[in-house]
């Protein structure tokens, strides 16, 4: 393992450290914990993410004005635990209630669950928008679900702006599980993450090989292949989005998501494309972005996520300018 | 039987002992199926609890369950967190007004408490190859006074043939099978530390 770090034990503080120090005109440690919130903001329904650390900029990265309210860090793929929520809570309601918009694992689940019971003690009202984008996964009863992947950023970034220009709590519930809906993610791996404290890999590829459908913990995908030209592995993913929409989409947002070790370069050759297909495809495409949004330390791979852009206003809220330290 | 606030003390202090101990065994199971930190987090939580332990010094069964569930809910994280936080917060509340325990069925309903809690908020039952599969098998074994090493390791080892319905391992399908469950074995370690005091 060769990484710029001092003590693995030590990543995540000297992370938020670094985070706070280097922008302190937009954020803010709450002291004595693991909560990065925005400096200040006109009255609005608070919104805080969080998760396990490893994806950055997710979440610290999009807390500001217009997006997120305030960021909960967990250890290196760790849930935050309901006590460190529970300061984000506090410290983000002004009266009109917290909305958490969580990532659907297990973990996450049931430590944000149950940070939402300890704020219901202290009569804080709050609604949990969950995440389930990534369409690898099938979604029955015998798993967990589908997982929350880098179409979480896009959520931030329309429940954002809808909560700064005056959504209540429950217009932001009810607007945030549609926004899932209508957002899909599928990804690609070419080498898996090395969590710090671990040390190695924490699954091995051959030196040709690529695997679908991975997640951003390196949870296997759905199929192992030899390593494809750009234009294939786009039509791959395109395809595989497309066909998951019950009716196809007309109108869509695209986001090209780096892992963590794959070059901009690559991922620009990526989107150029995806964009050609769409176009062939007839799907005309009006929000798009690209860049690392949501990784997943070191993989190298990306993803690439749809948003179903039928309803006009999303697009606006995409948009909008914010002020964050990574949108 | 007898069971008071110093046999639960003791017990606990020799979890969080056989924890430590066990740390890259628990981690090592959650390897091929999780993440690979059952053990890490497992036993950062219990070393809290020590520490807390000696800050808050409680004196009765209720308490000490208290202090247990608030260090493994604030220091463990992932999903093992929540779910053994949970159980020893339906135990605290259980508990309130008892000074001893004098028989394994008593204790067996006790546990039984517990375990609801790990449901209500995993949601897992019986065969899903978790943790439930576990206290689910040491309520029934203390119910009918039968409670036995050979018992709880019994239903530790039978997860391994299951395929995982809940959490992280229920990714991987029938690729989960072959597999000890990380948390059925961390609660067959917290009940085979308890035998010496029944």
């Amino acid at each position: 393992m060769k990484k710029i770090i001092n003590e693995p034990q030590d990543i995540i503080e000297e992370m938020v450290t670094g985070i706070v120090k280097s922008y302190p005109d937009l954020v803010h440690r709450i002291a004595d914990s693991r909560v990065i919130a925005k400096n200040s903001g006109a009255k609005q329904v608070g919104l805080i993410s969080g998760g396990g650390s490893g994806h950055e900029p997710a979440h610290a990265g999009f807390v500001g004005n217009g997006m997120l309210s305030a960021a909960v860090l967990g250890d290196v793929f760790t849930s935050p635990t309901p006590d460190q929520i529970e300061i984000a809570i506090n410290h983000a309601n002004q009266g009109q209630g917290v909305l958490l918009i969580v990532k659907n694992y297990t973990g996450d689940i049931l430590n944000f669950e149950m940070a939402k019971d300890l704020a219901d003690m202290n009569d804080i009202p709050v609604e949990i928008v969950v995440v389930d984008d990534d369409i690898a996964v099938e979604d029955s009863t015998y798993t967990a679900g589908k997982r929350g992947v880098a179409g979480t950023v896009l959520v931030h970034k329309i429940l954002g702006d809808a909560a700064r220009n005056g959504s209540s709590l429950s217009e932001l519930k009810e607007l945030g599980d549609r926004i899932v809906a209508a957002t899909k993610t599928i990804g690609v791996a070419l080498k898996a993450a090395t969590v710090p404290e671990v040390g190695k890999p924490g699954f091995s590829l051959a030196e040709d090989e690529i695997e679908f459908g991975v997640g951003i913990h390196g949870e296997p995908g759905y199929r192992r292949e030899k390593l494809q030209p750009s234009k294939e592995l786009a039509k791959e993913m395109v395809s595989k989005l497309t066909v998951a929409y019950d009716q196809k989409p007309k109108e869509i947002g695209v986001l090209v998501n780096g892992m963590g070790g794959t070059p901009l370069m690559e991922q620009f050759v990526f989107i150029n494309d995806v964009l050609n297909l769409l176009l062939e495809e007839n799907i005309h495409v009006s929000f798009h972005k690209v860049g690392n949004y949501m990784t997943s330390i070191d993989m190298q791979g990306l993803s690439l996520t749809f948003i179903d852009l039928a309803d006009s206003t999303w697009q606006k809220a995409l948009s909008a300018e914010v002020s964050t330290i990574s949108w | 039987m007898n069971v008071t606030v110093k046999e639960i003390q003791a017990w606990l202090s020799d979890f969080a002992e056989v924890i430590e101990k066990n740390k890259d065994y628990l981690s090592d199971l959650d390897t091929p199926i999780g993440d690979g930190d059952h053990g890490n987090n497992m036993n950062r939580g219990m070393s809290e609890y020590k520490t807390a332990f000696e800050a808050k010094q409680p004196t009765t069964i209720s308490d000490t369950f208290k202090v247990l569930s608030m260090a493994l809910i604030s220091k463990v994280g992932g999903a093992s967190g929540p779910l053994y936080g949970s159980a020893f917060m339906s135990l605290t509340k259980s508990t309130k007004d008892i000074t001893e325990i004098t028989s394994e069925k008593q204790l067996g309903d006790l546990f039984e408490n517990g375990l609801a809690g790990i449901q209500a908020r995993g949601k897992a039952t019986p065969g899903d190859k978790t943790m439930v599969d576990v206290w689910y098998s040491v309520v029934q074994e203390l119910k009918n006074a039968n409670l036995t090493k050979n018992s709880i390791e019994t239903a530790k080892e039978n997860t391994k043939e299951l395929q995982a319905k809940k959490g992280r391992a229920s990714y991987l399908g029938e690729r989960s099978i072959g597999h000890i469950d990380p948390g059925a074995a961390s609660s067959a370690l917290l009940f085979q530390s308890l035998l010496p005091y029944l």
